[in-house]
């Protein structure tokens, strides 16, 4: 059975893939759709949706189009959560990879590291690194990956464990491959599928938090987020429920497709457990 | 048979008129108050909090109508001498302090040449202009000038001028005398108590010397610490008096749309709160003069009245307010024309690097006003990144002029040479403080015109000189002129006589009283 195949398997992957690429294509689209700044100021206040033609999601407390809003906010929730994500990895795989493959000083010294970062809750870490960098879209970048890696590297730890006295890691090191080629060529490719499952499921959190941020007023204010939107609607959420809706419903949608993948992706690489669990 | 009738037709007429309505003594104003005052003596303290709420325990020699023209308080009458520099009050004779002992002139005298002198720099701007004070008889006191001081006569306000009592604070150490913790004014209001963080409580000033005031019988400032919480107390029946400031700007048209809801801007012409832009004059594009023209065109300042003030305020045209006196009304407006923006712009020669924008981190009005500035100047091709901070990192950037521009706003003071020189005046370029000039603006011209204008003599002169400052800011724009601001105050409508002055959020209940 090939890749797909196992993944289409899984009805709800499938759904989830199709709303992704749904929002990575509203991503995409955005300036052609919208070619204008989503922060301009193009009709009146606070229409609801449907009011006026060309506005089918309405306007905003200072006129900006909710529409354009939500097109251009996805590919900054996109872009944030995938190169965090790949910041994260980063950090996450290496450490975990040497912590892993070397075990005995070596692991308990970067394993305490990783716990140090484990014990403080992630949001808060995340509210501190923003404000004290100062909100921009790098900060928060880096703010995301910094609370992200520890689960990475424990994960690729636990795999490296496993697999470094596996024969065919017994035969490389026979034939006198050197441990950076063992690690990189031999045992890291085999723990490929647990961390792109992993990844998949970053990115979603990458998402949320991000949205999270921004919503508390620590977002870039240079762009225009799914959380910018809604912190911004939090005060008129009585007088106008859409600038709030939207984007929430935004959210909510990539997150959850995200998840699902993810768990297609599961399925997907790991045949026996997903078998197993049918 | 004829007279009933006729009375009867009388009688309907003066029904009809409900405006005619008789003030009714008794019922007591829940209102709010924010943020929680950090004392209640007034004169020692200077914020806004402490001036709404004290300003109706203590008095000033003085209060201003709203085209802050001076009215009797605590003085019933005053000379000026012809020369400008020696001015008489007279005091009324029948008034006492809360605990019962009398007010006279050697308590103005203390007020002002000891209590003011150490702790009130406001009052201290104008004590330097003053060569003595001194009680003539009980009830007279006369202060002798050492060169004419236009804006003197506007001086007197309680904030800025209290009186407070001698037999109390004289030979005491003043920031740490008990009667601080229950103060002792002449208004018509008392203390009677203060729970922290919930409620401060004031009670009718039974022996008030004017006959029949105040008509309510207390008047207590609730402390609720969120914005949307102290919407809802209004909404349901908590309180009565929303005063400035205490609500999102977004929740005024449906707090304003309630049955039997008012709301009123005035009240605030002597602060007259002007916000501005401050354009750092020192680097950047920013210190081009064309620039800063071209931000003034580029703004839509309308668009921000309308739709972030709810339409309160008015769009100012220079640097001198519509409520400043001397405003030079000659001048040409900066309306909102991006074209002309456009035109400057490719006159410098700006080669769109980037300038910072901070806003002002007061709370979601602000931050949408710099949005849309921000999106105002890049739809001229100004290259704007806003950097966000809190109030800490905001007051240290400026204090520390790095920044190309920012938002603030500030106090007139009813006269020019309180509130509106200091912005521009070199000398007063100082780092550590975002309230100077900030902006470092310094031209000679301007420093001499506003020196010479603070004590020139008779108004006429000062006029001339101040028209001629506002021509030459006018064409340099040092910061920008965003916007007067009008702040609501919301109440409802059975609460009567709410504002009668130009500091009416401040010394308000004097006046009001409720119809049944």
């Amino acid at each position: 059975m090939s890749f797909f195949a196992r993944f289409a398997q899984n009805r709800g992957a499938l759904i989830g893939l199709i709303i992704l690429i749904a929002i990575i294509a509203m991503a995409i689209l955005a300036p052609f759709l919208f070619p204008e700044s989503p922060w301009r100021m193009v009709q009146r206040p606070f229409l609801a949706p449907f009011e006026v033609d060309g506005f089918a999601l309405g306007t905003d407390t200072m006129g900006r189009n909710v529409a354009a809003g939500l097109m251009h906010g996805a590919w900054v929730s996109l872009l944030i959560g995938l190169v965090s994500t790949s910041v994260a990895l980063i950090i996450g795989v290496p450490l975990g990879a040497i912590a892993g493959y070397y075990g005995g000083l070596v692991d308990d010294a970067l394993m305490r590291f990783t716990e140090f970062f484990q014990t403080i809750p992630n949001f808060a870490l995340a509210i501190v690194l923003v404000a004290i960098m100062q909100p921009s879209v790098t900060s928060i970048v880096l703010a995301i990956a910094i609370v992200s890696w520890p689960p990475v590297a424990r994960l690729v730890r636990a795999e490296f464990m496993s697999l470094r006295n596996r024969e065919y890691v017994e035969a490389a090191r026979l034939v006198g491959q050197g441990n950076a080629t063992i690690i990189l060529k031999q045992i890291l490719p085999n723990t490929l599928s647990p961390i792109i499952v992993l990844a998949s499921l970053m990115v979603a959190t990458a998402i949320l938090l991000e949205s999270a941020l921004s919503f508390l007023g620590l977002g870039d204010p240079n762009v225009m987020s799914w959380g910018y939107m809604i912190g911004a609607a939090r005060t008129v959420i009585r007088q106008a429920w859409w600038l709030s809706f939207f984007p929430g419903m935004a959210i909510l949608l990539t997150v959850l497709a995200l998840n699902l993948v993810g768990e297609g992706l599961d399925d997907a690489l790991n045949p026996k457990l997903a078998r197993e669990r049918q | 048979m004829k007279t009933p009738l006729a009375c009867a037709i009388a009688a309907c007429g003066l029904a009809a008129l409900p405006a005619m309505a008789e003030p009714q003594s008794g019922g007591v104003i829940n209102t709010v108050i924010q943020p929680e005052p950090p004392g209640l003596v007034l004169g020692m303290i200077q914020n806004a909090p402490t001036r709404t709420v004290a300003g109706n325990i203590y008095e000033g020699l003085l209060r201003y109508d709203t085209d802050l023209n001076p009215m009797p308080q605590l003085a019933t009458s005053w000379e000026e001498s012809d020369d400008g520099l020696t001015y008489t009050f007279h005091l009324r004779e029948d008034v006492t302090w809360h605990d019962g002992e009398p007010f006279t002139a050697e308590d103005v005298v203390f007020s002002a040449d000891v209590f003011h002198r150490e702790l009130n720099p406001s009052a201290r701007a104008v004590l330097q202009h003053v060569e003595s004070i001194e009680a003539t008889d009980d009830h007279t006191v006369v202060f002798t000038l050492s060169q004419p001081f236009g804006p003197f006569m506007l001086s007197f306000e309680a904030g800025t001028f209290t009186m407070v009592p001698k037999h109390v604070y004289e030979g005491t150490d003043f920031r740490n005398n008990e009667a601080n913790n229950h103060p002792i004014g002449t208004g018509p209001f008392k203390f009677e108590n203060w729970d922290r963080g919930t409620v401060i409580e004031l009670v009718k000033n039974e022996d008030y010397y004017e006959e029949g005031l105040p008509y309510l019988d207390g008047v207590n400032w609730h402390i609720i610490p969120d914005g949307a919480s102290r919407a809802v107390a209004y909404e349901n029946g908590t309180v009565d008096v929303l005063p400035y400031g205490t609500v999102e700007n977004f929740d005024v048209p449906r707090l304003s749309e309630m049955e039997n809801t008012c709301i009123t801007q005035e009240g605030h012409e002597y602060f007259s709160p002007f916000a501005m832009l401050w354009m750092n004059n020192r680097e950047g594009p920013t210190a081009d003069k064309r620039f800063r023209q071209a931000v003034m065109y580029a703004m839509n300042r309308e668009f921000a009245r309308d739709v972030l003030w709810n339409g309160l305020g008015e769009v100012p045209l220079s640097a001198f307010g519509s409520n400043a006196r001397f405003q030079n009304e000659d001048l040409e407006p900066y309306d909102h024309d991006p074209e002309k923006a456009r035109e400057l712009l490719d006159e410098m020669g700006y080669d769109g690097e980037e300038v910072t924008l901070l806003p002002l981190p007061y709370g979601e009005t602000w931050t949408r006003w710099a949005e849309a500035v921000q999106q105002n100047l890049s739809e001229v091709g100004i290259n704007v990144r806003t950097e966000s901070t809190d109030v800490g990192g905001w007051n240290q950037r400026l204090g520390e002029w790095d920044y190309d521009l920012a938002f603030t706003y500030l106090y007139q003071y009813g006269d020019p040479a309180l509130g509106i020189s200091r912005t521009y005046l070199s000398d007063n370029i100082e780092k550590g403080s975002p309230w100077n000039n900030v902006e470092g603006y310094e031209n000679e011209r301007v420093d001499e015109l506003f020196n010479e204008a603070a004590t020139a003599f008779p108004e006429e002169k000062r006029e001339e000189l101040y028209h001629e400052v506002q021509e030459i800011l006018h064409e340099d724009v040092p910061v920008g002129w965003l916007l007067e601001l009008g702040f609501p105050t919301i109440y409802r409508c059975n609460v009567k006589n709410l504002v009668t002055s130009g500091v009416g959020v401040n010394d308000g209940f004097k006046d009001a009283w409720i119809e049944e």
